[in-house]
């Protein structure tokens, strides 16, 4: 017999001759396909919980820790050695100096000890309690060191011949050194001061208005572009599919090229826009865009702000992934039936009614979709806002802010406690977004 | 009469042809001659209406030469007319070829939307469904022109300023034509500096490297993965199917300090390992999604044939399933490329030596006050090349990667 898929178990099918049910138990072969399965599943599971669910949760757990980024580097003892006194000849006397330091200023090594080889032709006469001379070996017990300790070990001894001529052989050996830190990640201390820091900030809940704004019409202005694109490819012409390839050009270059030449093209001093805008006398001063956080204008006597460089980089996001939406909503008309069209079209019905009463509701599974998706990955997008104004004027997203807090800030448990946020949010979305693609199964 | 007849609709649609030709046409002349010119738009807007009128009067079915030399004559002269033959405020002295040229193109292209916007339009009154047609082919018009410049500018604006030198861009930031008087090492000087003194050379290397080995490696984790999914039975299948794209949810942001973290403690922060681990790792839920749909879609019985004719497991996939999905593995491996190719976050937190930047990370370096804008354009040139080339070389299955791996943002 061969191992083929067979639909649910022979082997216990006939093991049991009574049930006519098909049977509950899982015979041997089902046992060796599921076996089989998981060896071959098994490196994709091990990549994934090393490295997105392990950090998903220890994203949690750095959440809750007081880690600064330069407490990443382990404490360690730093020794510097050092020969005083000038030896003319042989039996003159000299000193060996070690200066011991914690590089750590807030964190303890805990039983720390080193060793050395002590220069050739020194002979040692008197040392510290803490150390003891086994030939031409040293070796010194320190015990536990606080945070910013500091000391210095003086080896008094005579110099040999050998070393009076040769004293800089002192530095020939390093000294080796033991001792255990604990690790800041992995020690037990524990602070809820990373969540109340940001949600005490003043900033917090103009960052997280700041993330629904860019996401909602970032979403929106990348559908309703791509919708308009498709629209426009939609009917058979020359040049359709250079047009087609150009209009996936943003979406396929990296973030980096596009990023930059926006900052270029809409430069205040020497951007081709700006210059554009002067030189034909449509604005009097250069604009901004990415720099300046709004405008203030007044509507009917009301003052009004318009969030200038918020505004460019949603444009920069609908500029940058319309190409997607393009895509599958081209996909999805091309495969609408024309004769829903021609029965329209005997009916009478106007271009405008047939797009509105046959397009739009055979669109709109993929819509919803598309509106789903991106939402969640425009939420999640950090790069973007990153490059064109650093989360400056205004712009500053969840995402852009967890970079602020752990890196530029240098403070990684806040910065976790911002991922958090952003991964709690993420859930409702996609929450959400299970519920809907039972209904559509168009993804 | 109503007063949107034809007459009036095509006048309209003519003003607006008129105007959005002689807007885009200046502002061409001007990007590539670098004379300012200020275009004259309303004047434009008047002789796009009188073209669009005269258009609309004269179609028939078998024009006559007249017929057809009406319109294009009555742009011509209206235009000369009521620009006193300045139609871009510039003296005809300066770059006259390339003024002529700009007057024949508005010309042309006035004329031409004009015809097409009331193609086949009867002559006066027009019923809803006549006037929404020309409505639509109005908004056509506009769209393709506001999405080919929308698309085109920023790309066109980033070759041409990588062309230039340093004193050319501050003295006149809208002259963007290429300069060939200083020969082929005055026009590609950006390019050969990033090449000698900044190592691009290395970067474009390692960032071909480390792309193809994302590519090998995801394939080598994601077709296992993937045909167990689809062909395998084991329990927790369905779920995990499903699950296996929530995980390409998850927001690198919130990966990177934890990661960031453990990678520095281990010393794998700064190597290109550490990125090797990083990147596979975020592609291949998506890689397996869509090998795995592409496998359910490929006929079993092939597969059990080639069981009972002695192969073994690994046999099949790599005899029987292989061969029959190189399409997929094709899209696959190119959209991970891609993928790999443009991903920035990793790169720029994670590599700190120049010795081992990608190419993303050695532009960013570059970004700086200290460097040249013309030397920043020509890295986002570098940078865009190969993946545009492969994109158009492979645009099919390309296409098809994208729509399948839809999700990635």
């Amino acid at each position: 017999m061969s191992v083929s898929a067979e639909p649910s178990g022979n082997g216990a099918a006939m093991s049991a001759p009574n049930s006519a049910a098909p049977p509950q138990t899982t015979g041997p072969m089902q046992k060796r396909e599921a076996r089989l399965a998981f060896s071959m599943l098994a490196p994709t599971f091990l990549i994934i919980f090393l490295i997105v669910l392990g950090p998903l949760l220890a994203n949690f757990w750095i959440s809750v820790k007081p880690v600064e980024l330069g407490d990443l580097r382990a404490p360690t003892l730093l020794v510097n050695e050092r020969v005083r006194g000038k030896p003319q000849a042989a039996g003159d006397p000299v000193t060996l100096q070690y200066r011991l330091r914690n590089s750590s200023q807030d964190y303890s090594i805990f039983e720390v000890s080193f060793t050395d080889t002590l220069p050739a032709d020194f002979k040692p006469t008197a040392w510290p309690e803490a150390c003891s001379v086994d030939g031409a070996r040293l070796s010194c017990t320190l015990g536990d060191i606080p945070g910013k300790w500091r000391e210095r070990l003086d080896i008094e001894g005579m110099a040999g011949a050998a070393f009076a001529e040769y004293r800089s052989q002192s530095k020939d050996t390093e000294p080796v050194y033991t001792g255990e830190a604990d690790n800041v990640l992995t020690n037990l201390d524990f602070t809820l001061d990373n969540f109340r820091r940001i949600f005490d900030a003043d900033e917090f809940w103009s960052v997280l208005r700041v993330s629904f704004y860019y996401t909602v019409f970032g979403t929106a202005g990348a559908l309703v572009l791509g919708l308009f694109a498709a629209q426009l490819l939609n009917t058979s012409f020359k040049g359709r599919g250079f047009l087609r390839g150009l209009f996936l050009f943003p979406y396929v270059s990296p973030v980096i090229a596009v990023a930059f030449t926006w900052l270029v093209l809409l430069d205040p001093f020497s951007g081709t826009v700006n210059a554009l805008l002067t030189k034909m006398g449509v604005v009097s001063e250069p604009i901004n865009f990415f720099g300046q956080r709004a405008i203030e204008f007044s509507l009917f006597g009301l003052p009004l702000e318009f969030p200038l460089a918020l505004s460019t980089v949603i444009a920069f996001e609908a500029w940058r992934y319309f190409p997607l939406s393009f895509l599958f909503i081209l996909a999805r008309m091309q495969s609408i039936s024309s004769d829903m069209y021609e029965a329209a079209e005997m009916d009478g019905a106007t271009p405008l009614q047939q797009f509105w009463w046959i397009s739009l509701p055979q669109l709109l599974g993929i819509l919803s979709v598309l509106f789903l998706l991106r939402f969640i990955w425009t939420f999640n997008k950090f790069d973007d806002i990153f490059l064109l104004t650093g989360g400056n004027a205004g712009t500053r997203t969840l995402t852009v802010d967890v970079y602020e807090q752990g890196f530029a800030l240098s403070n990684l448990g806040a910065g976790a406690a911002v991922a958090v946020v952003v991964f709690v949010v993420l859930v409702t979305f996609a929450t959400l977004f299970i519920k809907f693609s039972t209904k559509e199964e168009g993804l | 009469m109503r007063l949107l007849n034809g007459f009036t609709l095509s006048a309209i649609a003519g003003a607006i042809w008129g105007a959005i030709a002689m807007l885009v046409i200046g502002v061409t002349l001007t990007l590539i001659t670098g004379n300012v010119a200020s275009p004259q738009v309303s004047m434009a807007a008047i002789v796009g209406g009188l073209t669009g009128s005269v258009a609309y009067w004269f179609q028939t079915q078998n024009p006559s030469l007249g017929q057809r030399a009406a319109a294009p004559l009555v742009c011509l002269f209206t235009l000369i007319l009521l620009t006193f033959a300045h139609p871009f405020t510039l003296s005809l002295e300066v770059s006259t070829l390339w003024q002529l040229g700009g007057i024949a193109a508005f010309v042309a292209a006035v004329v031409w939307s004009c015809r097409a916007t009331t193609y086949g339009l009867p002559r006066g009154e027009l019923t809803r469904y006549e006037r929404e047609m020309l409505y639509l082919r109005v908004a056509k018009g506009i769209g393709f022109v506001v999405f080919t410049i929308m698309v085109a500018l920023p790309f066109y604006v980033m070759v041409m300023t990588s062309l230039k030198s340093q004193q050319s861009l501050l003295a006149n930031p809208l002259d963007l034509s290429i300069d060939f008087s200083g020969g082929f090492y005055g026009l590609f000087r950006s390019y050969i500096e990033l090449f000698t003194l900044f190592n691009f050379g290395d970067y474009l290397l390692t960032s071909a490297i480390v792309s193809v080995a994302t590519v090998c490696l995801t394939l080598l984790f994601s077709v296992p993965g993937a045909y167990a999914v689809s062909r395998l039975k084991f329990p927790g299948r369905d779920w995990f199917s499903r699950s296996v794209l929530l995980i390409y949810m998850v927001p690198a942001i919130v990966l990177v300090i934890p990661l960031y973290a453990v990678f520095s403690q281990l010393g794998l922060r700064n190597s290109l390992v550490g990125l090797l681990i990083v990147y596979p790792a975020t592609t291949i839920p998506v890689a397996l999604y869509m090998l795995q749909g592409y496998f359910k879609g490929l006929p079993a019985e092939l597969e059990e044939a080639g069981l009972m004719d002695g192969l073994s497991r690994i046999g099949v996939i790599l005899k029987i399933t292989l061969p029959l999905s190189l399409p997929a593995l094709a899209s696959v491996s190119l959209y991970v490329f891609m993928i790999a190719w443009n991903e920035f976050l990793f790169a720029f937190m994670f590599l700190d030596d120049p010795e081992i930047f990608t190419l993303s990370r050695g532009v960013v370096a570059l970004n700086s006050s200290e460097v040249p804008r013309q030397h920043l354009m020509a890295g986002a040139v570098i940078a865009t090349v190969p993946v545009l080339f492969i994109f158009l070389w492979f645009e099919r299955f390309l296409v098809q990667g994208l729509t399948a791996g839809s999700v990635k943002g």
